[in-house]
């Protein structure tokens, strides 16, 4: 099972097991993981689980929902995601995901 | 008709009366608090509703498509490009020779690109400096308050931080900070969204060319006293795509009234909104004196109960379907948020006030999609705060007369709540 390994901002480390079927957003939120919020719980309509993806095996493209909301952070950047968009897949090889220093 | 005339807010039964002789929008059911059984009833029956003119012929705001279930409101916020905000986000169109420009009643790329410019100013990263400075005032605030007396909270207590909140975001002044309230009052008591209880379209003018006047020479003061500052002015003025919006008057007013009525009513309403809550269910009260850790789950709750801006508008740019019923081009489609919060396919038990209840982020009064708010981390700040101070210095704050409620269908709130505070022994 692939592992997700997600860094706060401040530089702490969680290391958890992929689960087929969720998003990471969704991984985060189940290991109360800090750092993303979701609050639209998963419809790429609020932006407050953007997470920048430093490592993955090739990821699904940037759908245009998602880009116009990604284009709205200010901390962008070219690795800029919304965690609610990527699912997670027994296929999938081990991701390193950075939370930003806040949602909003 | 007896029905009629028994009724408080004075208009026809909303579930009996063909809805064809309805007027959706009549800001008096907000006045008088009775707008829930007609939303559930669209929510049920018609949700995605044409209102082609009132019960007695052609309604002040026009013509009309009602959107009240929570799943078709989140659909029509996703997609911008048929559901454009242009020219208005209100039920109203602009007035004439009064289009002021505010770039949450744009489309990208110029959303986008006014947006980035400002929020910087509310961001999360920004907030941590303001956080003692609004500590500070709320403890002021509330340390002032009259213990054993009756007084009106929204004065006191709800408009009293918020202003001060908002001179501060502007760098605006502090002495003359009730000019802003003046201001943001006036900018969204049109008589046509308030039944005929607001401004005329000639008093809003000029009220508003004195708004302008003011802001202009704020512009230029900032100019000229250039320091490293984070308030919303001279974040517009660093930034190239907007440092010369001073020289553009309406998009200059429009983005001021955007801000200004954003940072105030809002926070504004909630602040007022959470202690009629809690004063209605006294179980969650208890809760909350058990567990202060509930604080910012209560605050989200409060947030979607009290929905203090019950609607958003949107325009079709093309014939477009929404859940069944096609919308023709042009076609005014108003969202209602406050109905939405309301819907308990999409929040269970949603007429309940539960201040801990799972997923109590995904509400709508923030708007989803690309015009959600932008300063909802600070609003939730700001009520964090005044709740944590409340819980140190009060064992409860008693209401004890009727809220007096704005007759309006763009800003859902309270001119009065009169209270008396209990100090904790």
């Amino acid at each position: 099972m692939p592992v997700i390994t997600f860094i706060e901002f401040d530089g702490t480390q969680h290391q958890v097991d992929s689960e087929s079927g969720l998003s990471v957003m969704e991984m985060a939120m189940k290991h109360d993981i800090p750092g993303i919020d979701a609050d639209c719980g998963g419809s790429a309509v609020c932006g407050t689980c953007h997470c920048f993806v430093e490592s993955s095996s090739e990821l699904p493209a940037v759908e245009p929902q998602e880009e116009s909301m990604l284009g709205l952070r200010p901390d962008r950047e070219s690795n800029s995601r919304l965690s609610c968009q990527l699912q997670v897949s027994d296929q999938g090889g081990d991701m390193t995901i950075r939370l930003p220093e806040y949602q909003m | 008709m007896n029905q009629a005339v028994t009724r408080k807010d004075g208009l026809p039964d909303p579930l009996s009366t063909p809805l064809d002789q309805l007027d959706i929008a009549d800001p008096r059911r907000f006045e008088f608090d009775t707008w829930q059984p007609l939303f559930e009833r669209l929510r049920s029956e018609a949700p995605v509703h044409y209102q082609a003119q009132g019960p007695a012929g052609p309604a002040p705001h026009g013509d009309f498509w009602s959107v009240t279930r929570f799943e078709d409101i989140v659909e029509v916020e996703k997609n911008w490009e048929a559901f454009s905000s242009e020219p208005s986000i209100a039920i109203l169109d602009p007035e004439p020779d009064m289009s002021v420009q505010m770039f949450i009643a744009t489309d990208p790329p110029l959303h986008d690109d006014q947006r980035r410019a400002v929020q910087g100013a509310v961001a999360p990263k920004n907030l941590q400096e303001f956080e003692a400075l609004i500590r500070q005032r709320t403890q002021e605030t509330l340390d002032g308050l009259p213990l054993g007396e009756t007084f009106n909270w929204v004065d006191r207590v709800s408009i009293d931080l918020t202003t001060k909140m908002l001179a501060t975001l502007f760098d605006f002044p502090q002495e003359q900070r009730q000019l802003l309230t003046h201001w943001s009052d006036a900018a969204t008591s049109d008589a046509r969204i308030t039944a005929g209880r607001g401004l005329s379209i000639d008093e809003r003018r000029t009220i508003m060319g004195e708004m302008l006047q003011s802001f202009t020479q704020l512009w230029h003061d900032h100019k000229a006293n250039d320091r490293e500052s984070f308030d919303l002015i001279r974040m517009l003025q660093r930034d190239p795509k907007t440092q010369n919006m001073v020289d553009e008057p309406f998009s200059y007013l429009g983005n001021l009234m955007l801000l200004i009525v954003g940072g105030n009513d809002t926070t504004r309403n909630s602040m007022t909104g959470g202690v009629l809550h809690l004063h209605q269910n006294p179980s969650e009260m208890a809760k909350l004196k058990a567990n202060h850790g509930l604080i910012p789950s209560m605050v989200s709750e409060i947030i979607r109960y009290q929905t203090p801006l019950p609607h958003m508008r949107r325009t079709a740019t093309r014939d477009v379907e929404l859940n069944g019923t096609v919308i023709p081009k042009g076609g005014r489609v108003v969202l209602w948020y406050v109905s939405g919060n309301r819907d308990s396919n999409a929040i269970p038990e949603a007429d309940k006030f539960i201040i801990d209840r799972p997923n109590v982020r995904n509400h709508l009064s923030f708007g989803m999609g690309i015009h959600r708010c932008m300063g909802n981390r600070l609003a939730e700040m700001q009520l964090r705060i005044v709740w944590e101070e409340i819980l140190e210095r009060f064992e409860r704050i008693e209401v004890v007369g009727p809220a007096v409620r704005t007759c309006n269908s763009f800003v859902r709130g309270y001119h009065e709540l009169p209270v008396r505070l209990h100090p904790k022994v």
